[in-house]
């Protein structure tokens, strides 16, 4: 049994410690969002928060987390529904094709902007380069960014 | 949902007899009717026979009417667009359902989106067709006969398929248009006779009919009844372009909200009550088949349920993935021998030389003589390409989950291909298709690669064989080496030129032919030309990658074409405006990209531009490619894109595609190599199969040009130009031609 703090709520998972974050979430706490792309920490779709941390969940044993908060893309918008800045932003710029490594990019900008209000492009390059999107939306995220960047406020995270 | 199919079946015999007659038209069949207590169905199918009344059972609810086999309408005037069509991204649900509104004055707002059942009524017809036709519309004489005989074919292939930039050039215009307009004209006529007053004094908007001089106005779902009562027009009139109100608007894509909170179903969000989790390892080198299998280690790890060996593959069933995966890394496994593990890259490229040297040549364009054409040429200029084979990568690792239970099968995955993958899960369990159903969800990228069925079936087996509800899941690695990759492909080229270095003749030799065939062909103003192909197949499996056989021909062509301009000391940009006299489209596309790119202006020292125009999917694309070559890796600092599709049906999506085809295309021009090494792909994951990432993204813009053609295609026609124009921007940088791609194994040091 190992607990931890899941999007804010307590939860205790029935999980040999020794798999992956992202299994425990996926499979045993039922939040989907969080994607399975290579397994091997190189394409990000993965990405979740560990006490605000970007983190590949795929690569990280739950283990290792216990006690820790986690923080996932159902847990970024508030809790009345208002979404992220970063989603915002996202829509406005109609940046996911397939979305499926969205959810990643989405949890690495949360962080990049919590820590660098006003990226540069070479901080953009930095946070954002280990978030694979095959279907190259990298232009659109790069302007989401800035864009989410610019609006009234930046929370959660 | 088998109840629910009951029930509609009921009530479908019931009213069976009211049913209108359709008849035939160039455009297809156009049929109506069929009333029952207030029911309406009024039925407008792009395909011989009256199908709405089977296909109501499939799509309509309570309460809701098939208006046409492309849209349904509730008693609520609420109206469902049924797009038959699978969504990988590219926006194919918000397209086509603009199209249908567009025609039909629905409002688009509240205008709901379903996708269609995979159901052989809704097979891709108007698909087949134009890969019959090669793009060409028939003309109206025999068009009837064509239809006849391609609904057959389009029956027996069993396409639904997504691909080949279909989807809005064939059925957009074919089916959703006219379906709406034919809808739209129903509606109004039942109007006018409800409120008898002619029709041209009626006007539509929003879901919505109007009659201005006694300011009367009414919901279509009031006229529904009435409608039914009358012939549809069998050719409606489709708007002039300047009066779209959404076709040609960036409307914002329906899929996207989803994809921004985690909510968006993939295939591998799959739930089922009482699901397993499955992995496989299928042999590494393919064809062969498992040998020798020691299953104790595997059956030890904790959460382990089942170990199947099915001869083509071995699955473990577990309680989750994890445990799966731990499993088949503990199992002890032999393979089959046989010849192809003699394979390597280099046998292979020995091997399709040995084929283009000596093979059996077939023709597959030709035009003039090239030995005469040739007589008193200047000079002679000849040069080899080849690229290797490339996987998909798709973000989303192959996945399917599977039921099978008391003789019948439920199957739920992304598919680019659902009614083919329903029909092989039934042939597979020997099942009647109707007997299987299919639950699609979106695809973490498609490109090409979920057109195949293979990782579902093998869902389906497993399920079968451990009596569970059974979830697959790849592992990256297996989803690299069992993919079905982009052919590798040696191509060989010669061109004589006359004292000014125009080409007299053009010729090309390769190994593969796949589809489409107009992809070798050329499309430059040269007197005599002859291309050919050769076969030299190999045990690797092959399949359709994004853009197809446009990725190698639209590489080599636009490379040779330049090596040809530099031979003869002239601009690359000019040499091609030149060979494309009376072609205005394609000097109108050229010019726009080397506009775009700044053709001509100065550069840093270190820095050069490339350009290319390939044709793909009828849309035409130039682009232009600035390139830093400093460091000794190619970075590409910008890419200028110019697209001539006709028209875009939604320009901010068509700009997505753009951006989306060209960075592929270049993750494949710099780092893309599936290899082969003992018959087996040595590629397994991310670390050795690159992607392109944000650091290595260039600043694309993309110019999109309207014209008086056909609809082009929007998710392939960016990948084809990006390879050479890259190849020839290196080129003009530092003097070298790419011959073979990727660059990485040039000794450049690209891909670090």
């Amino acid at each position: 049994m190992v607990q931890l703090k899941i999007n804010g709520k307590p939860t205790q998972l029935d999980v040999d410690p020794n798999t992956p974050l992202l299994w425990a979430v996926r499979e045993q706490a039922g939040l989907t969002g969080t994607k399975f792309g290579c397994g091997i920490a190189m394409c990000g779709a993965c990405t979740v928060h560990v006490d605000g941390e970007p983190v590949r969940s795929c690569s990280t044993f739950i283990g290792d987390v216990e006690g820790s908060e986690v923080t996932t893309i159902e847990g970024i918008a508030q809790p009345d529904g208002t979404l992220h800045a970063v989603q915002e932003a996202w829509i406005k710029h109609q940046v996911p094709q397939c979305g499926y490594c969205q959810s990643g990019q989405i949890m690495s900008a949360v962080a990049l902007l919590r820590d660098t209000p006003n990226p540069t492009d070479g901080d953009i390059d930095a946070a954002m380069s280990g978030n694979v999107c095959r279907c190259g939306m990298y232009d659109r995220i790069r302007a989401a960014i800035k864009t989410a960047a610019q609006m009234p406020k930046v929370v959660g995270g | 949902m088998t109840d629910a199919v009951e029930t509609k079946s009921e009530k479908k015999t019931k009213v069976k007899k009211e049913k209108k007659k359709g008849r035939w038209t160039r455009r297809g069949f156009i049929g109506a009717g069929l009333v029952a207590g207030g029911a309406l169905v009024v039925g407008v199918a792009i395909r011989p026979g009256d199908r709405t009344d089977k296909l109501e059972k499939y799509v309509a609810g309570e309460g809701e009417h098939l208006l046409t086999a492309w849209v349904k309408i509730a008693e609520d005037n609420t109206i469902t667009a049924i797009i038959p069509h699978g969504e990988m991204g590219q926006g194919i649900h918000t397209a086509l359902s603009a199209m249908l509104a567009e025609e039909m004055d629905a409002d688009w707002s509240a205008l709901n989106i379903m996708e269609a059942p995979a159901e052989k009524d809704y097979a891709n017809f108007p698909l087949v067709r134009e890969f019959v036709m090669g793009g060409k519309s028939a003309p109206g004489i025999v068009a009837d006969t064509l239809n006849g005989a391609f609904l057959g074919l389009a029956k027996t292939m069993d396409m639904q398929i997504t691909g080949g930039s279909t989807s809005v050039r064939f059925t957009g215009v074919s089916a959703m248009q006219t379906a709406g307009a034919a809808a739209r004209e129903l509606i109004v006529r039942a109007a006018s006779e409800t409120w008898d007053v002619p029709i041209s004094e009626l006007r539509t908007a929003k879901s919505r009919v109007y009659h201005d001089g006694s300011k009367r106005d009414a919901p279509y779902g009031e006229f529904a009844v009435a409608a039914s009562s009358m012939k549809p027009n069998l050719q409606p009139t489709l708007k002039a372009r300047k009066d779209y109100q959404l076709m040609g608007q960036s409307l914002p894509r329906v899929d996207i909200p989803s994809k921004v909170d985690g909510t968006a179903q993939f295939g591998i969000d799959a739930q089922v009550d009482g699901m397993k989790v499955a992995t496989v390892m299928a042999s590494p080198v393919h064809g062969e088949v498992v040998s020798t299998i020691d299953k104790s280690a595997a059956l030890d790890v904790p959460g382990v349920l089942s170990v199947h060996n099915l001869g083509d593959f071995i699955g473990v069933v577990a309680e989750g993935y994890w445990p799966a995966k731990m499993g088949l890394d503990a199992l002890d496994v032999t393979f089959t021998t046989s010849a192809s593990d003699a394979v390597s890259q280099e046998t292979l490229f020995a091997q399709y030389a040995e084929a283009l040297d000596n093979g059996k040549r077939k023709t597959m364009h030709k035009g003039g003589n090239v030995v005469k054409g040739a007589e008193g040429a200047a000079r002679v200029i000849e040069a080899e390409y080849s690229v290797p084979f490339l996987a998909h990568a798709c973000m989303e690792p192959m996945n399917a989950t599977a039921w099978v239970r008391d003789g019948k099968a439920d199957v739920w995955c992304g598919t680019q291909n659902p009614l083919g993958t329903r029909s092989a899960v039934a042939k597979s369990l020997e099942m009647d298709i109707e007997n299987v159903t299919l639950h699609t969800a979106f695809m973490g990228g498609g490109f090409g690669r979920r057109a195949n069925p293979d990782y579902v079936l093998q869902a389906v087996r497993l399920s079968k064989v451990s009596g569970h509800p059974v979830k697959l899941i790849w592992s990256r690695e297996e989803t690299t080496r069992q993919d079905h990759y982009r052919p590798a492909v040696l191509g060989r080229f010669k061109a004589a030129v006359d004292e000014d270095g125009m080409p007299l003749t053009w010729e090309s030799v390769f190994n593969h032919e796949g589809e489409p065939k107009e992809a070798s062909d050329i499309i430059y103003g040269i007197p005599n030309k002859k291309v050919e192909v050769v076969d030299s197949p190999s045990h690797t499996r092959l399949g359709p990658w994004r853009s197809v056989d446009h990725t190698q021909h639209g590489y080599f062509t636009e490379s040779f074409i330049e090596e040809l301009a530099h031979a003869a000391g002239k601009d690359g940009y000019d040499y091609r405006r030149a060979l494309l006299a009376g072609r205005p489209r394609f000097l109108k596309t050229l010019d726009a990209a080397a506009k775009l790119g700044k053709w001509g202006e100065t550069l840093p020292e270190g820095q050069a531009r490339g350009i290319s125009i390939v044709e793909s999917f009828m849309t035409i694309c130039a682009q232009v490619v600035t390139v830093d070559m400093t460091g000794g890796d190619p970075k590409v600092l910008h890419v200028a894109c110019a697209a001539d599709p006709g028209f875009a049906v939604n320009p901010d999506g068509f700009e997505a595609q753009m951006q989306s085809g060209i960075i592929y295309g270049l993750c494949a021009a710099l780092y893309g190599e599936i290899s082969l090494e003992d018959g087996a792909v040595v590629q397994s994951n991310f670390h050795d199969y690159e992607m392109l990432r944000m650091d290595q993204s260039p600043k694309i813009d993309t110019v999109i040009l309207e014209s008086d053609a056909r609809l082009g295609g929007g998710g392939e026609p960016g990948t084809p130009p990006i390879a050479p124009a890259l190849a020839n921007a290196v080129f003009n940088a530092t003097g070298r031609r790419i011959r073979k791609l990727p660059m990485r194994d040039l000794g450049m040091g690209a891909g670090s």
